[in-house]
């Protein structure tokens, strides 16, 4: 009697054991599936622009000049590559010195103000929806570089600022976490050998944390990598390489946006676009392995 | 209890799924519709719908279906206008607009995802002859452009050929077309655009440069707004879209108006076309019917700043000959 | 003493450089509220837009984002959880479960714009979902999966375990030490990460362009039989959410008063983000103290 009760038991738990076990393992797959069917598609959609249409990739990476729908038609990308590279770039280039200060404030300066008022907003920003930062980009800083600096307004440098405002919580929460998981015993050590703060920060903090810092750094970079509306509304979508930082200029997102709706599956002009799609997720990888390879070294 | 919870969140997610797999069916049942004869045929893919669909106020005819129509930006506040008072008349049909651009209409309306294609120019221009030729095109209206500039340029006329230099990039200041020393900023559409097509095809004549440093915006709205706050800049928008925030240019000393469109005077005009492919059924063309309609035609056609089909004296083919009417 | 004058001048540089961003993000939020609050009212917020009128609304694109959050998260969480069980649970390590982490950490940094591009190339045509609120939510689905599955391990994670090696001791299968020991005590995280999770969701507009459609149908807001298409609650239905209407009336609107209107909408989207926030924070603070004063 106790035995079968027990052995019933003991098939439930089975049952349990197996249906749990099936149930993860399904989502998982799910996972994994996603992302790979994600490059299948948009590579089988991309790579079609060089065995389709027989476009050379080196004349893609390489060519300067975009009008998919001249005679005959021009497909150069590397305006939209460097303006994409130079956008994201400037932005951490604003906002990585912003983020470690605030950083810094936050853990070293004043901990109570910084913990309980300036990290929560500044994490309210991540979660700040990009047509805002683009609306805001467009009536407030587009015009106000127009008055200040020579040009439109649109251009590298309004994607940029607005890129750099966007990516500023990721910066900022990563640097947040490193100093503070940094060991008291290293500043304490510094602080007791007669440095001063700023002696502590520049020589022991700083280059300590510096892998993890720049683990945010490309992360944030990784993000206006790939970020669309916001840039799209302030950059001003030239197919050109600006020789400016205050003239119009195209990223990969821009074009996609600008004309995947206007344009019909299959033609040679929409394959090129997805090819533009099939390079920014191309950058995502690396992010992730210049990320990983980070990581590997601030654990040593 | 947790292990129960578990269950029912997987059991509502694989039901969700077979749900939509199940509905998914009768979903491009709805969309595939154009070969569908009659109300009766529809109906299907209305789903449900049939309880709401008996109180038809026209004159005896009941329809019913459900549509779908993709397509043009600028065209779908009218299409939308109107299917929302062709759905209060006729209340078994419901009629979705999308936008999505008119290349996204027009191939969507060929694969039969979609059973009118909204576009801006002709099926031609985008689609591949033999494709082009399943659909059947429905003009609905016009839409004139005109070249806006910034309002502090005193220029206020500029011929066929000042224009093509300023858009190839070969007159780069205001000064050389009788306005002050200012240098000229151009807000281009993306070469994808058929508003830009149509610019290039009736005002130009040519295909413009995308010149180093020039501005290029998709949207109208924005067009509209770069134009209105940059020093010396140049654009061209729909007649639906001018107001005194941008000053209006004549063309070769015409002014944009409905007048000069209609009698052929004023050439920078399209079409706005509605694509089906092959003959449309029943409750779609009383729609059609209806967007042709004087109702429409002089209510909400006119309303958005468009100039009615029937009120053109002139016809224009894919071409550019125009005839008489 | 020259060290101590470096040290009060990089401390001033901080501490101004720590004011300006908080100056910058006040004048950031103030910006956008003050500009749009005037325009919000009831009416504003329930009737529909118009497209040449003075006067619309944003009451479906309110509707249609909060309704496509719901059924994103009602397919996000139990995948999302079965993954993150497994992850933290039943994953060897080796070297399938670094390439799974990779996968994830993969997933997670793809811009929406090529997850919504993914989205309108499976979801609405070859699966023909069509411009679709359920097309949308499979979209976002994707770029909020590896967010739940990480946060789910790190509500396992935080679980202590003593607590789970007691279950495992009294003879309990480990699936049910899973799901009514571990999952019930990291409830506080998981719930904090879905709420901000959601904020993300309310504001995603790129991956939605090509996916939800860019227009709202007719709603009949009496109909809520889900099947039917005017019905607010059918799934398969185009819809507009409140950050594609706000790119959308900014580029096409040509209604006269379009500025106000998004700048009116961009104050109700920041809210609404502010307040899933503030939620988060209240909930999760609210559950800790809950937990660690009850044991």
């Amino acid at each position: 009697m106790a035995r079968s009760v027990e052995r019933e038991k003991r098939s439930k738990h089975l049952t349990e054991e197996w249906v749990g076990r099936v149930y993860t393992l399904i989502c998982v797959g799910l996972l994994v599936l996603t992302i790979f069917s994600m490059v299948y598609f948009v590579a089988s959609k991309g790579l079609s622009t060089f065995f389709k249409d027989g476009v050379n990739p080196i004349d893609l990476f390489t060519g300067v000049k975009w009008a998919p729908e001249g005679e005959p038609p021009l497909f150069g990308a590397l305006p939209f590559i460097v303006g994409s590279f130079s956008t994201s770039i400037l932005a951490a280039l604003i906002a990585a010195p912003l983020g470690f200060c605030a950083a810094v404030f936050i853990v070293e300066l004043m901990p109570k103000f910084g913990r309980k008022v300036l990290q929560p907003v500044i994490e309210l920003l991540a979660g700040i929806p990009s047509v805002v930062y683009g609306f805001v980009g467009l009536s407030v800083i587009v015009p106000f570089f127009r008055d200040i600096f020579p040009g439109q307004g649109l251009g590298l440098a309004a994607g940029g600022v607005v890129l750099s405002i966007m990516i500023l919580p990721t910066i900022t929460t990563i640097a947040t976490d490193a100093l503070a998981a940094l060991p008291a015993g290293l500043k304490e050590g510094s602080y007791a050998l007669g440095s001063t703060r700023w002696q502590t920060i520049y020589r022991i903090v700083l280059p300590t944390t510096l892998p993890a810092l720049l683990t945010g750094i490309v992360l944030g970079i990784a993000r206006a990598f790939g970020e669309a509306l916001a840039v799209q509304m302030v950059i001003g979508n030239a197919p050109h390489i600006p020789t400016s930082l205050f003239e119009s200029a195209s990223t990969l997102t821009s074009a996609i946006t600008l004309s995947m709706g206007n344009t019909i599956m299959g033609t040679a002009h929409n394959n090129a676009l997805w090819t533009l799609a099939l390079i920014l997720l191309t950058m995502t990888f690396v992010f992730v392995f210049i990320v990983r390879w980070l990581e590997r070294r601030s654990k040593v | 209890m947790k292990k129960s919870l578990m269950f029912v969140m997987s059991i509502v997610l694989v039901f969700t799924l077979a749900a939509c797999g199940g509905n998914n069916n009768s979903g491009t049942a709805g969309g595939n519709n154009s070969t569908n004869k009659g109300a009766a045929g529809t109906n299907e893919g209305a789903g449900t719908n049939t309880g709401t669909g008996n109180e038809g106020t026209d004159a005896g005819t009941e329809l019913s279906g459900s549509y779908l129509a993709t397509g043009s930006s600028a065209l779908q506040p009218l299409v939308d206008q109107a299917a929302q008072m062709f759905m209060e008349k006729n209340s078994g049909v419901t009629i979705q607009v999308q936008g999505g651009g008119s290349g996204t209409g027009l191939a969507q309306v060929s694969e039969g995802q979609a059973n009118i294609g909204n576009s801006d120019v002709f099926a031609e221009e985008k689609l591949d002859a033999d494709k082009a030729a399943e659909l059947k095109d429905h003009q609905v209206a016009v839409v004139a452009m005109a070249a806006v500039v910034n309002p502090e340029i005193t220029v206020d006329n500029l011929t066929k050929q000042q224009l093509v230099d300023i858009f190839t990039g070969k007159i780069t200041n205001w000064s050389e077309v009788g306005g002050a020393d200012q240098k000229i900023v151009i807000v281009n559409r993306p070469a994808s655009s058929g508003t830009r097509a149509t610019f290039e095809k009736y005002a130009l004549g040519t295909k413009a440069e995308d010149l180093q440093g020039m501005i290029q915006e998709d949207s109208s709205g924005t067009v509209k707004k770069l134009v209105g706050e940059t020093p010396g800049a140049i654009g061209y928008l729909a007649l639906s879209y001018l107001d005194d925030t941008v000053k209006t240019v004549k063309y070769e000393g015409v002014e944009a108006t409905e007048e000069n469109v209609a009698n052929g005077t004023y050439p920078v005009w399209a079409y706005e076309h509605m694509y089906t492919k092959g003959e449309p059924d029943a409750a779609l063309q009383a729609f059609l019917d209806y967007m042709v309609s004087d109702e429409v035609q002089n209510g909400v056609v006119v309303e958005l700043g468009y100039i009615p089909v029937s009120k053109m004296q002139i016809v224009r083919d894919i071409d550019g000959n125009v005839t008489q009417k | 003493m020259k060290a101590r004058t470096v040290d009060k001048i990089a401390t001033g540089i901080i501490m101004a450089v720590a004011g300006f961003i908080i100056l910058l993000l006040a004048g950031f939020l103030a910006y956008i509220i003050v500009r749009g609050f005037g325009h919000i009212s009831y009416d504003f917020l329930t009737s529909p837009p118009q497209t040449f009128r003075e006067g619309g609304g944003i009451g479906p694109q309110l509707f249609n984002s909060l309704f496509l959050l719901v059924l994103t998260m009602m397919i996000t969480i139990p995948l999302g959880l079965g993954a993150g069980i497994y992850m933290s649970e039943y994953a060897k390590p080796g070297r399938l479960t670094d390439f799974i982490r990779l996968t994830v950490e993969v997933l997670s940094s793809f811009p929406s714009i090529v997850v919504g591009l993914f989205g309108l190339l499976v979801f609405v045509n070859v699966f023909g979902f069509g411009f679709s609120l359920f097309s949308g939510a499979l979209a976002l689905t994707v770029f909020n999966l590896p967010l739940m599955v990480r946060i789910t391990e790190q509500g396992l994670r935080s679980v202590p375990r003593e607590q789970k090696e007691a279950s495992l001791a009294l003879g309990i299968s480990k699936w049910k030490t899973i799901t009514s020991v571990m999952l019930p005590m990291a409830v506080p995280v998981i719930l904090t990460g879905t709420i901000l999770a959601s904020g993300r969701v309310f504001g995603e507009a790129a991956a939605l362009l090509f996916t939800a459609g860019m227009s709202s149908p007719r709603l009949d807001f009496g109909n809520w039989n889900p099947l039917d298409p005017t019905s607010p609650l059918n799934p398969f239905r185009p819809a507009e959410t409140l950050a594609v209407h706000i790119w959308k009336i900014n580029s096409e609107g040509i209604a006269p008063d379009a500025r106000d209107i998004a700048a009116g909408a961009s104050a109700v989207l920041v809210m609404t983000v502010l307040a899933f926030n503030l939620i988060a924070r209240w909930l999760g603070r609210l559950v800790y103290r809950k937990f660690t004063s009850s044991r």
